[in-house]
């Protein structure tokens, strides 16, 4: 049987933060009463014009910068014509033939460089809301200003495109230029599917599946359409060009419109805005204003402070989650607690991705810093700092008040012996277990002079003073 | 002298009070425009708000220049509140919720807007018989049209029915009509004028200007509305222009291109010749020179413009305002075509049809994309011409007037006829239409001028030079009446 290899391409759209609207200073806010961020230029109104954000440009620039693109010196917006309700103007303001970033990259985990085509700066539209047989147009969207970014076909498995798509969502959070939030729509992304025999060269015919709006969808979709065109291909029918919708219950693509009805856009430069010219400059200015990415972050994290690739990955998922962390590492002598406290306890309560985007955390990194810092001073031990930190994620308490002065002030080795002996006096059926052979009833007994001490001994020099006493 | 000088000097006189003035204006008009059609929705209500504020201004002795004086803006320029049609079925019930830049700025000014004045449905033509309010007559010659696609202003202007008015001239049509109608009225350099509230044609050619009955009231009411506006990303502003009309134009060099002359009436031919002669008297040398490439205009210009009307008028689908058909129990996208099949008329229609088809895939190459070539090669043509030359001297159109019920029958021979006016919009150059001192047809033949950007105060000082060689016509009866009678002129 033939084996075919997965070609796939995606082109991501990104709504962009701006506090206002690509070509009007209308709001951008998500969620409002529909219709109510809408003006004569967002609606189209006849005579009235588009004036370019320049935040929005900005705001493209960095992406470009992010994915190591050449950014445009002199590009333009150009007219996208088409007929659909959600669209006042019955044309989208868009880039066509100089997007303002072009050739860029990114590196996947796994060495491979997946090339960016193009990213271009374009207007959303608004949303239809189908309802009671009737349809209604909410144009609170109509003008939110988003980049399109285009990759190569690069990818050769599902597992990178997702990782694609992941790094991007994390990267366009670190610039702080989008929430790229899939459930709202302000990350979404259109496949281009194809197939090939094993070893050749040449493209096949490939399939686009529009707005793929979750990361799993996205998997499922492309492994059926992989599947689907395979099972095609193996009996020499011939893949259509099309563009196909992805049905998340029944978990497969159907047709949207074939490659017959595709739309002419009949492009053409838009009269209303001047060109944007792009100095070096302003390139310079914004590239500067750049933060160390994830990629980097995680390389810095693994190399010099020693992280497992694993553990870097996961601090380096969220920007805030990051932040707290080196926050953490650069108060304490190593980083190794700060890793395990934040991927185990304070992880086990940020449950949604959500909830680590945001990252509130009810522990201030200095407090954290403070808790393990007792530790590494060897004035706790590692169980009296879980519980301790345990209770200030729940009661926001600081451990100056959770912990009392004796819990600090150590053990001395008289203490310790005073513990044993007291233990050993508490507990005589474990004594007498112990001296008929049974090294069990042992544990018995350094549990208590463990919890005698509030967790403060050594437990193995605890243990070698009870067997001398024994 | 101006007419909009006079007036106010008779206003800060008490010779005449703006609301005296308006109301003269409103039964002139109410005698006249049923038998014009110059105005399609008259603005009384404004008008007498803004006499009164002009007469408030008038006792604090803050009258500005144009306060009070009655003016008409073409139904294309958006007036919040007030009709705005654009002379189409398609808009016939529009209220626009905004208003246009210039509007505002002649608000401020407390001038006084008498109405809406018709033009060609969207300014798609040249002889303001496609407006679905039927045709205006030119008030020199009743038989003849007063040109398009201001014909309407042209018309109110001519018969004493306004001081002046605001066109939009995106091929020729203010400077055409004010030909036929023997006015002065100018382009003005791209991005000297707000295009903020007017409705679009083709953005890149569009542009507001003013009419009038002289140089000096054209660059007084250009200095009101030339302002750059945060509005229009390719709005300028000009500097004032009205102050240097005075100023000396001998030793300057004016050119006439040959292809320009070529099949044009014989008293169009004159006329330029004549006004050749009086520059020569003024001290200006004039000269002939070929620009073969002006062959290549009114295709390129038609191409471009019908491309980017077929997409500035896409939005008008019925469903959000505008005219919608009857179409229940129709798909979208069946009453869309419906209710633009209804609401727009045949010309516009046309070159809806003709815009889309130059874009489309396959023909994008071949017609848009070589007509933008054609406009660069014109734009460095008229770059290179202006490094020799201060001004270009031509006919604004082959024939000294337009009779009614001529043109629809022939769009292509129409389109030909704005040879000598596209060349302006395609560079974005100013250029100025004026009276000659040639006569025929009972109206005086116009000429133009065209100059270089931003220089448009330049084309006004030598029309008003020229003006004082004798060429400027008669004032319209209605407006000399009463300057005479008020002792004014």
């Amino acid at each position: 049987m033939i084996e075919f290899e997965l070609i796939c391409g995606l082109e991501t759209h990104v709504e962009l933060l701006t506090q206002t609207k690509i070509f009007c200073g209308c709001s951008t806010a998500f969620g409002s009463q529909p219709n109510t961020h809408c003006c004569p230029v967002c609606l189209g109104l006849p005579g009235s014009l588009p004036r370019l954000n320049r935040q929005a440009v900005e705001y493209a620039i960095l992406a470009g910068l992010a994915l190591h693109c050449e950014i445009s010196p002199l590009s333009h917006m150009d007219r996208k014509n088409y007929c659909y309700p959600d669209l006042p103007k019955a044309y989208q303001i868009s880039q066509f033939d100089v997007p303002l970033c072009h050739d860029g990259w990114v590196t996947l985990s796994n060495g491979r460089t997946i090339r960016i085509r193009r990213i271009h700066l374009e207007e959303d539209a608004g949303k239809l809301i189908h309802q009671d047989g009737r349809t209604l147009i909410d144009y609170n969207r109509c003008g939110v200003p988003l980049i399109e970014i285009v990759t190569e076909p690069d990818f050769r498995t599902v597992e990178e495109a997702r990782e694609y798509l992941e790094l991007l969502q994390t990267t366009m959070r670190y610039l702080g230029i989008s929430d790229c939030k899939m459930q709202e729509g302000s990350l979404r992304s259109d496949v281009n599917v194809s197939l090939r025999p094993v070893g050749s060269e040449a493209l096949g015919v490939r399939t686009e599946i529009k707005n793929m709006n979750s990361f799993s969808y996205m998997e499922k979709a492309i492994r059926f359409e992989q599947e689907r065109q395979a099972g095609l291909l193996r009996q020499g029918l011939p893949v259509e060009q099309e563009t196909l919708r992805f049905l998340p219950e029944e978990g497969r693509t159907e047709p949207m419109r074939s490659k017959e009805d595709a739309h002419d856009y009949r492009f053409f430069p838009e009269p209303d805005l001047c060109q944007i010219p792009v100095s070096d400059e302003l390139v310079e200015r914004l590239r500067r204003t750049l933060p160390e990415l994830p990629q980097a972050k995680q390389n810095r994290y693994q190399q010099e402070l020693g992280l497992s690739e694993e553990e870097a990955r996961l601090l380096t998922r969220y920007r805030k989650i990051a932040c707290y962390f080196e926050e953490v590492a650069t108060e304490i002598q190593s980083p190794k607690y700060a890793v395990n406290c934040i991927l185990g306890q304070i992880f086990r309560r940020l449950k949604t991705e959500d909830d680590k985007e945001r990252a509130e955390i009810p522990v201030p990194p200095a407090e954290l810093a403070g808790l393990i810092g007792l530790l590494e001073d060897g004035k706790i031990r590692i169980d009296l700092l879980k519980s301790t930190l345990e209770t200030m994620l729940d009661t926001q308490k600081s451990w100056k008040d959770l912990l009392r002065p004796e819990d600090l002030a150590g053990i001395s080795s008289e203490q310790l012996e005073a513990l044993c002996w007291q233990a050993i006096a508490d507990s005589p059926k474990a004594v007498n277990d112990y001296h008929n052979g049974k090294e069990k009833a042992l544990k018995a007994i350094l549990g208590l002079v463990m919890r005698g001490c509030r967790g403060k001994a050594d437990p193995i020099e605890a243990e070698a003073l009870l067997r001398k006493l024994l | 002298m101006s007419v909009i000088r006079a007036l106010h000097r008779a206003f800060c006189d008490n010779a005449l009070s703006p609301t005296e003035l308006t109301n003269c204006f409103f039964s002139e008009i109410h005698q006249q425009n049923p038998f014009l059609n110059a105005y399609v929705s008259l603005t009384q209500e404004t008008a007498h708000q803004q006499a009164q504020q002009a007469e408030l201004s008038l006792q604090q002795e803050t009258l500005p220049l144009l306060g009070g004086i009655p003016f008409a803006l073409k139904d294309n320029i958006s007036t919040k509140g007030l009709p705005t049609t654009c002379a189409s079925g398609m808009l016939r019930e529009y209220r626009p919720v905004f208003s246009a830049s210039v509007w505002e700025s002649l608000c401020q000014e407390q001038a006084v807007l008498l109405g809406k004045t018709n033009m060609d449905e969207f300014a798609m033509g040249s002889s303001t018989e496609t407006s679905v309010y039927g045709p205006t007559r030119n008030p020199l010659s009743p038989q003849d049209s007063p040109g398009g696609s201001s014909g309407g202003a042209a018309a109110a202007v001519a018969a004493g029915l306004a001081v002046y008015a605001l066109g939009s001239d995106t091929g020729g049509s203010v400077r055409q009509p004010a030909a036929y109608c023997g006015l002065t009225a100018l382009k003005p350099t791209y991005g000297a004028v707000s295009r903020w509230g007017l409705i679009a044609y083709a953005s890149s050619l569009d542009q507001i200007g003013p009419m009038a009955l002289c140089a000096e009231d054209t660059a007084l009411v250009l200095d009101v509305i030339a302002q750059k506006d945060e509005r229009d990303d390719t709005s300028r502003g000009l500097p004032p222009t009205a102050d240097g009309l005075s100023l000396p134009v001998a030793g300057k060099k004016g050119v006439i291109p040959v292809e320009m002359m070529q099949g044009t009436s014989e008293s169009v031919k004159q006329a330029v010749w004549d006004t050749a002669h009086r520059l020569e008297n003024l001290g200006v040398s004039v000269e002939t020179v070929s620009v073969p490439h002006l062959a290549f205009a009114a295709p390129a210009y038609y191409i471009l413009a019908c491309a980017e009307a077929s997409s500035n008028l896409a939005r008008y689908d019925g469903v959000r305002y505008g005219y919608r058909s009857d179409c229940s129990g129709a798909g979208f996208h069946q009453a869309v075509c419906r209710s633009r099949w209804e609401g727009f008329g045949e010309e516009v229609r046309r070159r809806i049809l003709m815009g889309t088809y130059v874009l489309s895939a396959g023909h994008h190459q071949q017609y848009y994309q070589k007509a933008q070539q054609v406009r660069r090669q014109l734009q460095q043509d008229f770059a290179s011409l202006f490094s020799r030359y201060d001004f270009v001297l031509s006919p604004v159109s082959p024939t000294a007037f337009l009779p009614l019920g001529k043109v629809s029958g022939n769009p292509v021979a129409a389109y030909q006829a704005d040879l000598c006016t596209v060349p302006a919009n395609l560079t974005g150059l100013p250029a100025l239409a004026l009276p000659s001192a040639v006569y025929e047809h009972q109206h005086p033949v116009g000429v133009q001028l065209m100059g270089r950007r931003f220089e448009d105060a330049f084309l006004l000082r030598l029309a008003h030079h020229l003006e004082g060689t004798g060429t400027r016509p008669p004032l319209p009866a209605p407006l000399a009446t009463l300057l005479n009678r008020e002792g004014i002129a």
